[in-house]
């Protein structure tokens, strides 16, 4: 398996009390999947993402990528974040060629490959312009350029899209999902949007609070372009929704 | 028309002051060497500008000025860097830090004199104490307030020091590094004047106390003046360099 992670656990000590985030959660993953993990507030999606990208250990149990044992963030494998984390003196073009820098890639090479991405994402006219003149949805495209420049073997997104308005959330999504499949990356994609889940993923890891863990896996045998409002499409959705107990039962009374 | 508007008021304000000052001058019968009239001070002026007097000390005062308060900021916000960065070494610094910012850099005259000697040294050393607590802490605190999501996106993308230091820390402390050292520059004009008026034998804190010992009040309040000014531009300046830089910067 291209990511094993076996029996992970994670405990937090808060105010001298043990808590656990994540208990014994198991899941293997393929080269090229695209996962969602999904699940309420407190099920323990971001500890699990973060451990698997590196910024977080486990306190038991294991984490493998290619059987490595994953201890520290790894340059083929880039995060992107909720709040874009982008750097506001650098102009949209400078920090997508931020980690093409690190990676001592020539200064015209890294101009190219920067403006290739910055295409992709639709922000050629913007390429000079600083983050902050930019809209939210907009930052966050150019985090997605700055994450696919460096041509990573995995990108992993905590709530990428979390603050941004449902229009805009639809059209990046369209966006992740065409560059993730066209240059065949494996994606793990936190959410706690069901409709996001359904529209994105190969499979969707489900995830409950009190302590963290797996309720569901689920193979979402859709094809690649979704309707949401196709019928296949929402009984993926509903199946999720009475997994979380949050589908109502009809009310039995009838009114004659 | 906003720039209008304020020049307007610019101008009446100072209309009024002045106006206010020749009342007094006129209805109240103090001794003219004690309390001179605008002409008074206007003439006095035209005088220092004449001989050339007031741009010779305004020299000298520059010259100190800048070597103190510019190796200050410069070792300030190295240093604060440092300590910002290492912040296990500044909760054993900062106890040290808290108890010498208080203290007046004048307190240090006895020891500055008697340690560098007179001349323009004193004065250097007084702006370089006066600029150095506020730039320094200044830069600790912005380097310590740094958003972690910066390092996480430097480690993920493999940026290593010293390239973490120049291309994520120093930039992202930068706007409020600015504000330090824009708030710094106005304390340690103020203590120019006072550097300077020990053993020094030019400049505008000596033009104070060369005119007090002439009994020039009129030569007093130009230079007074003259200092007032010269501040306002200096703030106005490194205001405008501010901006600009976040602006080149994308902060603003
Ligand atoms: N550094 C920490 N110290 C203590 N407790 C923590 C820490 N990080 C997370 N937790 C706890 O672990 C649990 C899971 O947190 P996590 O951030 O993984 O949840 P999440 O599923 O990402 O939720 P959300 O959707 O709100 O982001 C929470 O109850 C949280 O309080
Ligand atoms: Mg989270």
């Amino acid at each position: 398996m291209y990511i094993e992670i076996k029996n992970a656990v994670k405990t937090f000590y808060q105010k001298g009390k043990e808590f656990t985030a994540l208990d014994n959660v198991s899941l293997s993953i393929e080269k090229g999947e695209f996962i969602c993990l999904l699940g309420p507030s407190g099920c323990g999606k971001s500890t699990l993402l973060n451990a698997i990208a590196g910024f977080d250990t486990v306190s038991n149990g294991s984490i493998t990528i290619e059987g490595k044992e994953v201890k520290e963030p790894s340059r083929k494998n880039v995060t992107i974040f909720q709040n874009y984390g982008l750097f506001p003196w650098r102009t949209v073009e400078k920090n997508v060629e931020l980690g093409l820098e690190a990676k001592k890639v020539p200064k015209n090479e890294r101009k190219e490959i920067a403006k290739k991405y910055i295409e992709m994402v639709g922000l050629s006219k913007f390429a000079q312009a600083h983050p902050k003149q930019l809209s939210g949805g907009m930052q966050q495209r150019v985090a997605i350029a700055r994450a696919f420049a460096v041509n990573p073997d995995i990108v992993f997104m905590d709530e990428p899209f979390g603050a941004l308005d449902a229009i805009t959330r639809m059209k990046l999504q369209d966006d992740v999902l065409k560059i993730s499949k066209d240059e065949n990356k494996t994606i793990i994609f936190v959410t706690h949007d069901i409709e996001e889940a359904v529209y994105l993923s190969d499979r969707i890891v489900v995830m409950t609070p009190n302590p963290g863990k797996i309720k569901k896996i689920i193979d979402v045998k859709l094809s690649r372009y979704r309707e949401r409002t196709n019928s296949d499409f929402v009984a993926v959705r509903d199946k999720i929704f009475e997994i979380l107990n949050m589908k109502h039962e009809p009310d039995i009374e009838y009114i004659i | 028309m906003k720039a209008i508007l304020s020049i307007k008021t610019i101008i009446i304000s100072f209309i009024v002051f002045i106006a206010l000052w020749q009342l007094i001058f006129i209805t109240s019968n103090f001794n003219e060497a004690l309390f001179p009239s605008p002409l008074n001070v206007w003439n006095a002026l035209v005088e220092m500008v004449r001989d050339g007097s007031v741009f010779e000390n305004t020299v000298a005062s520059m010259y100190r000025f800048a070597l103190g308060y510019i190796s200050a900021v410069i070792l300030s916000v190295f240093l604060g860097l440092i300590l910002g960065w290492f912040k296990g070494l500044f909760k054993y610094v900062n106890p040290i830090v808290q108890l010498l910012r208080p203290i007046s850099p004048m307190a240090w005259m006895p020891f500055i004199v008697l340690w560098f000697g007179i001349g323009d040294t004193p004065a250097v050393v007084i702006i370089f104490i006066a600029a150095f607590f506020p730039v320094l802490l200044s830069t600790v605190s912005a380097v310590g307030g740094i958003d972690d999501i910066y390092f996480k996106v430097s480690k993920n993308f493999g940026i290593k020091q010293p390239h973490i230091l120049w291309k994520v820390v120093l930039p992202t402390a930068f706007p409020q590094i600015a504000n330090g050292i824009h708030l710094a520059l106005g304390s340690a004009w103020i203590f120019l004047v006072a550097g300077e008026m020990v053993g020094s034998q030019s400049g505008l804190g000596y033009l104070i106390i060369d005119s007090r010992n002439n009994l020039r009040a009129d030569v007093l309040l130009a230079t007074i003046i003259v200092i007032g000014i010269i501040g306002l531009l200096l703030d106005t300046v490194l205001k405008k360099a501010e901006k600009f830089i976040l602006k080149l910067w994308g902060v603003v």
